[in-house]
């Protein structure tokens, strides 16, 4: 058989790098490694496991314990500026001091809960409303010839490799009261008056649809693509009408990528910070928000953390939601 | 069955203009001579030359890049190896726990990621005096502790759809796995790591919130830059600046496609000579 002088890209790179992974495989220095690792009964692979492994639970897990304890501390103003909750009064008695009047004053100040409770509405209608936009877009890129599909793809993913803040800023230029929208409908002499879109919950809800709407289609797409036509032909073959057809196979066995997406877009947007800041206004104060001047503004680590500890609580029951309605979503698919 | 639906292609349509025409405007206006960046005087690329001479975003965008280089190492590094774990090892003690921590920084809001890293970074200084100070290393490391979920993510998909028969075979034939990693494994999974690096490497460029979390005087990013700029209202040489990076990633991601769709051409081209040559 000829090879037409092709060699794939993989096995071209292997070829050209076997001599040098050959001798880095005997370095002595990686020898060594494994060596030791082996005297403390760790094999390479027990090695693959435990670096991530140490990785996370040092950067991503302990992290929040200490986010925890230092929510329960007393504001001080020091270097950091809170206290320690346990400490050694004259050198005998171990002395554990909780301060709980951090979580109090987030239960007592009408501020964080109506920002608690205003981050998850916007949250809520935006995923709604990228749902909305997405699955049209997901479903059309499902049923586009073959060829079209990566194009469409790329399309889709594109903006997102391009600057988050940068394109959120776009959108400051496009609102403004001197914006793009109210220039033209004013020189197209439609309104005299700029409407006011700038700093507005409307503004807001566009720009979390915007940012946010490649992680609804992704998932979407990925579940319609894989969806079987047979289905669709033979429910048409009996007499089913394409939007019935619609609702009753394609809608139900679509709920995986559903609860996916809508949670990709939901979660991070309930903490946005950017998004709110430079396009909200009095009333789009999110939870993300408040963290950021508790910390910033105000150095109130201990408040702050609490304002995590209690954002935390609700992303892990959001998160155990999903993937109970995941799992819900896969066997009723 | 491929129905022409107008609906569809009206959705499809209006979606692609919501999703390019703010970025279009973006870049058309970074040409306008106005200083006010929303009305339109006349052509000029003046706003290229301020930015070219605009010292404190050329060396934050110096330093924005250094680390989203070494970020962007650290979390293949990391992520494949999450991977590998996870797509070839079976079950093994606390991998759920290493799944879900995983998967975790995915969706977890940026504000909680950046605010617990920096009081991590607080409480190791103070009681083991590392990292001593904040600066490019802790962005570096609060990083790469978000990308290595994009890259072990797609790697992982990577691995499962891989042939597993080659590395069984490598093995059976006396291989020891690390051999069987570096060259059988490693040659297949390159693209997965390439776009993985990809990947990382601009999440760490784009990223504003966790940066001004664990930031020390002195280490100034790019968003960080952009962002006070932003802040103070529309700056035409931030749009000159958007264009610059419009440019960029669509000539990277078009020319990156392309060379993907070449090789999975001649990949088809050459299975269908295998299936001739059989027969």
């Amino acid at each position: 058989m000829s090879r037409a002088g092709y060699v794939p890209l993989g096995e071209r790179m292997a070829t050209a790098s076997e001599p040098l992974l050959r001798t880095l495989v005997r370095l002595p220095l990686l020898r060594w490694f494994f060596n030791t690792l082996g005297r403390f009964a760790i094999s390479g692979r027990g090695a693959v496991v435990l670096v991530p492994y140490a990785w996370l639970l040092l950067f991503f897990a302990i992290p929040f314990v200490i986010v925890l304890k230092i929510s329960l501390a007393d504001q001080v103003i020091a270097q950091p500026p809170y206290t320690a909750l346990v400490q050694w009064t004259e050198d005998t008695y171990l002395q554990i001091k909780l301060n709980l009047g951090n979580y109090l004053f987030l239960v007592q100040d009408a501020l964080y809960w109506k920002a608690y409770l205003n981050s998850v509405k916007i949250a809520f209608i935006s995923a709604f409303v990228c749902l909305l936009i997405g699955y049209p877009m997901a479903y059309a890129m499902a049923r586009a010839e073959e060829s079209w599909r990566n194009v469409l793809l790329m399309l889709v993913v594109l903006p997102f490799w391009t600057s988050f803040l940068l394109r959120v800023y776009a959108w400051i230029g496009i609102l403004n009261n001197t914006g793009l929208i109210n220039n033209w409908l004013i020189a197209a002499g439609i309104i005299d008056e700029p409407i006011t879109m700038i700093r507005t919950n409307f503004a807001v809800y566009i720009g979390i649809v915007y940012s946010y709407l490649p992680f609804m289609i992704l998932p979407l797409y990925s579940t319609l693509e894989k969806l079987d036509n047979t289905l669709l032909e033979a429910a048409a073959d009996l007499g089913c009408r394409p939007f019935e057809a619609f609702l009753t196979i394609t809608l139900p066995l679509s709920m995986p990528g559903v609860v996916a997406g809508f949670s990709l877009v939901f979660i991070p947007a309930l903490g946005e910070f950017v998004i709110p800041d430079l396009l909200g206004g009095k009333d789009s104060l999110m939870i993300g928000h408040v963290l950021w001047d508790e910390f910033f503004a105000n150095r109130a680590w201990p408040v702050a953390s609490a304002v995590a500890i209690a954002m935390l609580t609700l992303v892990l029951l959001l998160m155990a939601g999903q993937r109970k309605l995941e799992e819900k979503a896969e066997t009723a698919a | 069955m491929k129905q022409k639906s107008w609906f569809l292609r009206g959705a499809l349509a209006l979606g692609f203009a919501f999703l390019y025409l703010p970025i279009l405007s973006l870049v058309v206006y970074s040409f306008n001579d106005n200083k006010l960046v929303t009305v339109w005087s006349k052509f000029s690329v003046k706003w290229y030359g301020v930015l070219l001479q605009d010292e404190p975003i050329l060396s934050a965008a110096w330093l924005s890049l250094k680390i989203a280089f070494m970020n962007a190492t650290l979390a293949v590094i990391l992520g494949t190896l999450v991977a590998l774990a996870l797509a070839r090892f079976g079950a093994f003690r606390g991998r759920a726990l290493l799944s879900s921590l995983a998967t975790a920084p995915l969706v977890m809001p940026e504000v909680i990621t950046g605010l617990s890293l920096l009081l991590l970074f607080v409480a190791m200084e103070q009681f083991i005096g590392w990292p001593a100070g904040r600066g490019t290393l802790t962005i570096v490391i609060a990083h790469a502790t978000f990308s290595m979920s994009y890259v072990a993510v797609i790697v992982q998909s990577r691995l499962t759809g891989m042939d597993v028969s080659i590395e069984e075979a490598a093995l059976d034939l006396g291989a020891k796995p690390a051999k069987v990693f570096m060259v059988i494994t490693l040659p297949i999974i390159a693209p997965a790591l390439l776009s993985g690096w990809l990947l990382a490497f601009t999440l760490s460029l784009d990223d504003l919130v966790i940066a001004s979390f664990v930031s020390g005087p002195g280490s100034t990013t790019l968003p960080m830059v952009i962002y006070s700029k932003v802040r103070l209202g529309l700056s035409p040489e931030i749009n000159a600046l958007a264009t610059l990076l419009v440019g960029f990633v669509s000539i990277a991601v078009l020319g990156a496609g392309l060379l993907m769709a070449r090789q999975e051409r001649l990949r088809q081209r050459d299975v269908q000579m295998a299936i001739a040559g059989n027969k």
